[in-house]
């Protein structure tokens, strides 16, 4: 029997396990969309803006480890998503998302509607395809979400002509076979020796757990690492979860603004094991003056984030967990150690960063400080709860306050930074996980860029839980032009211009509730987190908080600002409203 | 240090866009890029004449893998190989010159393809050394247009000594 383009689209993502899409209508996709209609195991969540759907796909994908499925129309809906797919590439985010694309035959007429979007979003997919051919629809996606879920994941862009969508064809579901991908999973066990014997030999080891760890599902392994040979661990941003933060060989995260003993321990450690993660400029500082002491091992399913940045001693390219799980078993067969006699002197070394900085923030009675909220949402959740964030310094001092134990907790725009992230990510993982608490951590800034969201939250039962570190600024941004710019305050106040919070969640019919002194964040907390509507909260916090430790952009990691000590009275805040 | 890398490619549109886009995006430099079918015509093979320390050229070459739609990568520069590239050059000698044209074309085993009252028209065909000797003395003839392939490289083969 013949099927039309559509009806191969939705078999296709029914056999592909999807139960749902994030979309967008139009005309060119309505063939779909009419499909979708009467469709009982595929539920179409509609977001108000395209950006937010990927982002909600994304975060569907980072809370679960499956694919994120994105349906929009052509020209403005597709370039809508291109933030959100740049976004999910840049953390290795598996997504499919399928355009629209105006008829064939008017394709490169400059026709209603039409952008070149797979040219548009070549760069940021990990691979895309212009379906020509209605017969090639179902090896198309049976092909994209293979590459979108192996290897280094990535998005995955799927251009559908309205006219392969409505002509018919039979259908069929082919074995596929790349040719030309073939990622490498297993680890060079010659190279997996030589790390073996290198952390045999080193006595002042640190481990850096990014978010390859996470996406390997290696948490199990690298905790086995770290406890068998007594090697502490810090995580990346992309890495918070992979290891307990809570956990007595955490660092907690380095870079700019990593904590004081994760820097110092990276800056005179004898060897570094960066295991999944890519030595971001953010996790380096200074490459040249990255620790400059340190043989490096790196484990990376991605060759070309080896050797991209700074100089590696020993590359294995492969799979985290099954590198892992070979090295512990050379580490445990192979090599004999007494792993606690031979580090004893570097975890004292690191005790005592620990107590001479520790990650602190100065409290205060009267005005709230944003750190003091963090820390409180990871008191009254124990951790137990999905937090996503969106960039700037609200993003920092989650990771810095909040304990993340478990994987696939902290959803976060890493390498691309996008604000406005957060909030449809958290609604996508909500959808996921419909009875765990799902919070985003935001700015005011940030979480205006996808406010729309709310409606989506509302109207589909999702109560996300949004805690804005409402500082009236764009609060990294004034931060960098307070230490950098003289205090010249160029565009980044928004005081008055902040909408009210409490009055928006309730104009799309969701609770809104304020915490203007210390004393009330913790019942607004609590009073959110036993509703089971979506809930903005308005934390009203000090406008003139930093976050520190800071390394200046450029500078090596070990240079790190702290928070001066106070020196006159803080003035009395002005509230807004 | 200047390499010349081959790349096989599936034939598919769009996948000479992903090779160019990988270089510009990334800030490296194509000094040359020549692309033709194979033999299966599914393939296409392309010689990208481009330059770097040992960092660029390995990233160079480790991102085009990571392509999806790149089958092979081989760097000649690292094999022995022979190199070859075409130029097609339109001169305006003055009368006086125009035995010295046809005199050097032999030398360098070029050959007249197109003539009018007051061009002629070499191609020639050499390593890059070949051709810039060529064009050197072609200058003071008066070169008119000039037009080049870019490079094409294979690896030689190794001979058995007889016994
Ligand atoms: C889409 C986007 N535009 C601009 C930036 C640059 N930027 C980084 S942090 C920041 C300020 C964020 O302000 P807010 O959301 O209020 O958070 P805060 O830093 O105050 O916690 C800006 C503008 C960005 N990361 N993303």
């Amino acid at each position: 029997m013949k099927i039309s383009g559509a009806e191969i689209i939705v078999e296709c993502l029914k056999r592909e396990g999807v139960r749902h899409i994030f979309g967008y209508p139009g005309g060119v996709v309505l063939n779909i969309f009419d499909l979708l209609y009467d469709e009982k195991d595929l539920q179409l969540i509609l977001t108000r803006h395209e950006q937010g759907a990927v982002h909600a796909a994304d975060g569907y994908a980072r809370a679960t480890g499956r694919p994120g499925v994105v349906l929009v129309t052509s020209g403005p809906g597709a370039t809508n998503t291109v933030t959100g797919i740049a976004t999910a590439s840049m953390d290795s985010v598996p997504l499919v998302v399928f355009s629209g694309q105006v008829p064939t035959l008017l394709i490169g007429n400059d026709a209603f509607q039409e952008a070149d979007i797979v040219g548009i979003t070549r760069p940021c997919t990990k691979y895309n395809y212009l379906a020509k051919d209605v017969k090639d629809l179902s090896r198309i996606i049976k092909e994209a979400f293979h590459i979108a879920t192996t290897g280094r994941p990535g998005p995955v862009l799927i251009d559908l002509p309205k006219d392969v969508t409505g002509s018919k064809t039979e259908f069929t579901w082919p074995e596929i076979d790349i040719r030309s991908y073939n990622p490498t999973y297993e680890g060079n066990k010659w190279m997996i020796t030589q790390a073996a014997h290198l952390i045999a030999k080193s006595k002042k080891s640190v481990i850096i757990s990014g978010g390859g760890v996470i996406i390997s599902g290696a948490s199990k392994e690298i905790r086995e690492l770290a406890e068998h040979t007594d090697i502490p661990v810090t995580m990346t941003l992309m890495g918070l979860g992979s290891f307990p933060g809570t956990h007595h060989l955490s660092l907690g995260m380095p870079g700019m603004h990593g904590t004081y003993y994760a820097n110092k321990a990276i800056q005179e450690s004898d060897l570094i094991i960066a295991v999944g993660m890519r030595f971001d400029d953010r996790v380096t500082g200074k490459v040249d003056a990255f620790a400059p002491h340190a043989k490096i091992v790196h484990i990376d399913i991605d060759p070309t984030s080896i050797r991209k940045n700074v100089r590696v001693d020993v590359p294995i390219v492969g799979d985290v967990k099954r590198v892992l799980t070979v090295l512990n078993k050379v580490l445990k067969e192979e090599v004999k150690e007494q792993w606690e006699e031979v580090r004893r002197a570097w975890l004292k070394q690191i005790d005592a960063w620990k107590a001479e900085r520790p990650m602190t923030y100065t409290y205060s009675n009267e005005v709230i400080k944003p750190q003091f909220v963090v820390e409180k949402i990871y008191e009254i959740t124990k951790g137990d709860a999905i937090i996503t964030t969106e960039v700037g310094q609200n993003q920092m001092w989650t990771a810095q306050f909040y304990k993340f134990d478990k994987p696939r907790t902290l959803l976060s725009s890493g390498g691309l930074g996008t604000m406005g992230y957060g909030f449809p990510a958290a609604i996508g993982a909500q959808l996921a996980f419909p009875n765990k608490l799902v919070i985003d951590i935001a700015g005011d800034g940030s979480i205006q860029m996808n406010i729309q969201e709310l409606a989506t939250a509302v109207i589909n039962k999702l109560p996300v839980k949004v805690a804005i570190l409402n500082n009236r600024y764009l609060g990294m941004v004034r931060q960098w032009q307070e230490l950098f710019y003289q205090e010249r305050y160029s565009h980044t106040k928004l005081d008055e211009s902040v909408p009210d919070f409490v009055k928006i969640a309730e104009a799309y019919n969701a609770v809104g509730l304020r915490a203007t002194k210390p004393s009330e964040v913790e019942p607004v907390l609590k009073e959110a987190f036993k509703t089971k509507k979506p809930v903005f909260m308005d934390f009203i916090v000090d406008w003139k908080e930093k976050v520190y430790p800071m390394v200046p952009p450029g500078a090596p990691i070990d240079q790190m600002m702290f928070e001066e000590p106070e020196k006159k009275p803080e003035k009395k805040l002005k509230v807004v409203k | 240090m200047r390499h010349t890398i081959s790349v096989l490619v599936e034939n598919k549109f769009g996948v000479l866009s992903r090779v160019s886009g990988l270089f510009s995006g990334r800030g490296y430099n194509i000094e040359s890029l020549s692309v033709g079918e194979t033999i299966d015509p599914q393939i296409s093979l392309m010689t990208i004449v481009t330059g770097g320390d040992d960092w660029v050229i390995e990233q160079i070459t480790k991102q085009l893998n990571k392509l999806i739609d790149v089958i092979k990568i081989t760097d000649m520069t690292e094999l022995d190989h022979v190199e070859r590239e075409m130029v097609l050059i339109k001169v305006t000698p003055r009368q006086q010159d125009k035995a010295e044209v046809l005199n050097l074309t032999e030398i360098f085993r070029g050959r007249i393809v197109d003539s009018s009252q007051r061009t002629y028209t070499i191609e020639i065909t050499g390593d890059e050394k070949k051709i810039e000797a060529f064009v050197e003395l072609m200058k003071p003839m008066g070169i008119k247009e000039f037009v080049r392939t870019g490079k094409v490289a294979i690896a030689r083969e190794g001979v058995k000594k007889k016994q």
